[in-house]
């Protein structure tokens, strides 16, 4: 079923992408295929392959439990906010809550995943400053001023 | 005398004092990144990319750092092989076979000296035929031209596609992902925006260290956390070492005949070390008068496929450096530093950057004496990596991967990006859909579809140049060929690993 469903979805995004490429403006002055021949034979190629995997889907993956999707979830909004938080919180901050907050999802102590938050925060700091000359900000800027 | 005055060259770039520490960093820093759990050769190379570029080395720096890198996680590999029967990286997973039984028996440590004298045999004989081939095959590469790059390239996705994969299918649709990735962007030929959906941030196109950073690394994140870092501490205690002196010496012919195997499957476009180190374990076996040990713990079942798996890692380099064509997964993410240096691999990189090439080749072979040194005698200090948690080295790898990615391209919507692609390669990963052809594809798209361009302007549009040269007829040949003989030999080689699988 899963098989399928990818073949389907690869299939959409294959048909779309087909579509996309017919649309682009051949223009005046090209070369004989032009931009639009390339992503067209890609495309092609993976509609037929789509087909295939509809027809002849393989074994089920072992998909994790409700539980184990939700943490994953978790981890992704984890890490987005990370990406967002990094450049207006400076660096130790939103590391350290971060990493214990992954640890804490592989391995659910909160004590030691608080410890391992703080000790890679500040050592990856220090590595990053000092060895790599990175010019990451310790804190907030608005914090320091 | 050619070759000596250009291994005089390299050798006086490899030992200049930046280049030679860069070696010796990179070497132990490789085999840290082996010999931790859950961290393979292309993973910790890939990661470790971007902040190389943050040292603001030169390109010839740059490549020495990140090969001893490769070289020494293709060693360390072999260490969780042994004591966990946990297999560092998939080309370590033969080791696993005879190593573990081994180490069971009490011999750990001779196994590790025997695999890490086997690692160098491999190693340094692939850098004799890297120093030896590639000059040859980047005289050939010359006389490529459109038709036969796109047939290559070709090839490459076939090859890799074809034996990464257990359905072509899905082999094809990580190809395809690839391509398509790689299209996003500007059309360098006519100005054109193609597939940007109108987002400001992509008209630049994807940054493939920002794809191979999410789809290796960050999805290592989400399978971990799905595995709930099943820790796996249950291995073999390593006592003292040894160096066992018999066993080297009764396995020296098997050593050389793993290493010319592993070679020659690594310089095959999209084989790589994984290919190496099983024909190594097969042909050994298959060899051997008496096979009774095999599986229990026999030396030639740890030297033959660590000798052709590091043997193959050198391989590769052959097809990266000469071809623009990388034969595995860590030599594309190797591609895209060189990429990312502004050094075009092919044959006019041997004429136009002699000291880039033969500067590498010069600081392999010292690498090599270095990994020896770390592996035989320093190898119970790497061994004790493998008691980092994961819950530790996770979180770790992760914000190394942010910053990395973040100190390169300074934005939030490639950190975004990044983790879209975790996402992807993640899923990827459940459906066993390979996600090497996708870094592949994202790498060589736009060379291919310039090839393709360039050969149509050629015929003036007639599809049949493609086809016009014996090699490219041949190239097509092995690409259909390379494609499609993996249905067949599966069967075969499926019997042969059931066969192997050691009875507990």
């Amino acid at each position: 079923m899963s098989d399928r469903l990818t073949g389907v979805i690869v299939l959409v995004i294959a048909l779309a992408f087909f579509a996309s490429a017919t649309q682009l403006e051949m223009p005046f002055f090209s070369d004989p295929v032009g931009p639009k021949t390339f992503p067209m034979l890609v495309s092609g190629v993976a509609i037929i392959s789509a087909i295939f995997l509809i027809l002849r889907p393989d074994q089920e993956p072992e998909w994790p439990v409700i539980g184990t999707f939700i943490k994953l979830l978790i981890a992704t909004i984890i890490l987005v906010l990370y990406a967002y938080l990094l450049k207006p919180l400076g660096f130790l901050i939103p590391t350290a809550l971060n990493a214990s907050a992954l640890s804490y999802q592989i391995k659910p102590d909160p004590k030691l995943s608080i410890i391992t938050g703080i000790c890679l925060s500040i050592g990856l700091f220090i590595i990053f400053r000092f060895g790599f000359g990175l010019g990451l900000s310790a804190f907030p800027r608005w914090l320091v001023g | 005398m050619d070759l000596l005055s250009n291994l005089a060259l390299g050798f006086s770039v490899a030992l200049g004092p930046t280049t030679l520490l860069l070696a010796v960093c990179g070497c132990v820093l490789g085999t840290m990144v082996g010999a931790l759990p859950g961290l393979g050769p292309s993973n910790g190379v890939a990661i470790l990319i971007p902040l190389a570029f943050t040292l603001e080395l030169d390109a010839t720096e740059a490549l020495v750092l990140m090969t001893a890198v490769y070289y020494g996680a293709m060693y360390g590999g072999r260490i969780s092989s042994i004591l966990l029967n946990i297999p560092g990286d998939e080309p370590a997973m033969m080791t696993t076979l005879d190593g573990y039984p081994m180490a069971k028996k009490g011999f750990a440590g001779d196994a590790l000296v025997l695999s890490g004298v086997a690692s160098f045999v491999g190693a340094f004989l692939a850098t004799i035929g890297l120093l030896l081939l590639a000059p040859i095959l980047a005289r050939v590469a010359f006389m490529f031209g459109p038709a036969e790059y796109f047939a290559l390239y070709l090839l490459a996705f076939c090859t890799l596609g074809g034996m990464g994969s257990n359905n072509q299918a899905k082999a094809a649709i990580a190809v395809c992902t690839g391509l398509g990735i790689s299209m996003i962007g500007v059309d360098n030929s006519t100005g054109l925006t193609r597939f940007t959906g109108g987002n400001m941030h992509l008209f630049d196109g994807v940054d493939f260290l920002v794809a191979i950073v999410g789809l290796f690394a960050v999805s290592e994140i989400f399978v971990f956390i799905e595995s709930h870092g099943r820790d796996s501490s249950i291995g073999v205690k390593l006592e003292k070492i040894t160096i066992p002196f018999k066993q080297i010496i009764a396995t020296r012919w098997t050593m050389l005949r793993g290493s010319i195997i592993g070679f020659f499957a690594g310089v095959l476009p999209g084989a790589g070390a994984s290919l190496g180190s099983f024909l190594a374990y097969m042909f050994e076996k298959s060899y051997a008068s008496d096979k009774s040990q095999f599986g229990k713990g026999d030396p030639r079942g740890i030297a033959a496929p660590e000798a052709g798996n590091n043997s193959a890692a050198g391989g590769a380099l052959v097809p990266m450096l000469t071809l623009g064509v990388p034969g595995s997964g860590t030599t594309a993410v190797l591609l895209a530093l060189l990429m990312t240096l502004n050094i075009t691999p092919g044959p006019l990189l041997f004429t136009e950057r002699p000291e880039v090439v033969w500067g590498l080749i010069a600081s392999l072979l010292i690498a090599n004496i270095v990994l020896l040194i770390l592996n035989v005698p320093m190898v119970k200090i790497f061994s004790r990596l493998l008691e980092v948690p994961a819950s530790v080295l996770l979180p770790g790898v992760t914000m190394i991967s942010f910053v990395g990615i973040y100190s390169l391209t300074g934005s939030y919507f490639d950190l975004l990006l990044m983790i879209g692609f975790g996402i992807l390669g993640y899923f990827l990963r459940k459906l066993s859909i390979p996600t090497v052809p996708v870094i592949l594809g994202i790498l060589l798209g736009s060379h291919m579809e310039v090839s393709l361009r360039r050969a149509m302007v050629l015929s003036d549009g007639d599809w049949t140049y493609l086809f016009s040269s014996s090699i490219a007829i041949g190239l097509w040949t092995a690409a259909i060929i390379g494609f499609i003989a993996p249905l067949f030999l599966r069967q075969f080689l499926n019997r042969g690993i059931s066969k192997k699988e050691p009875s507990q």
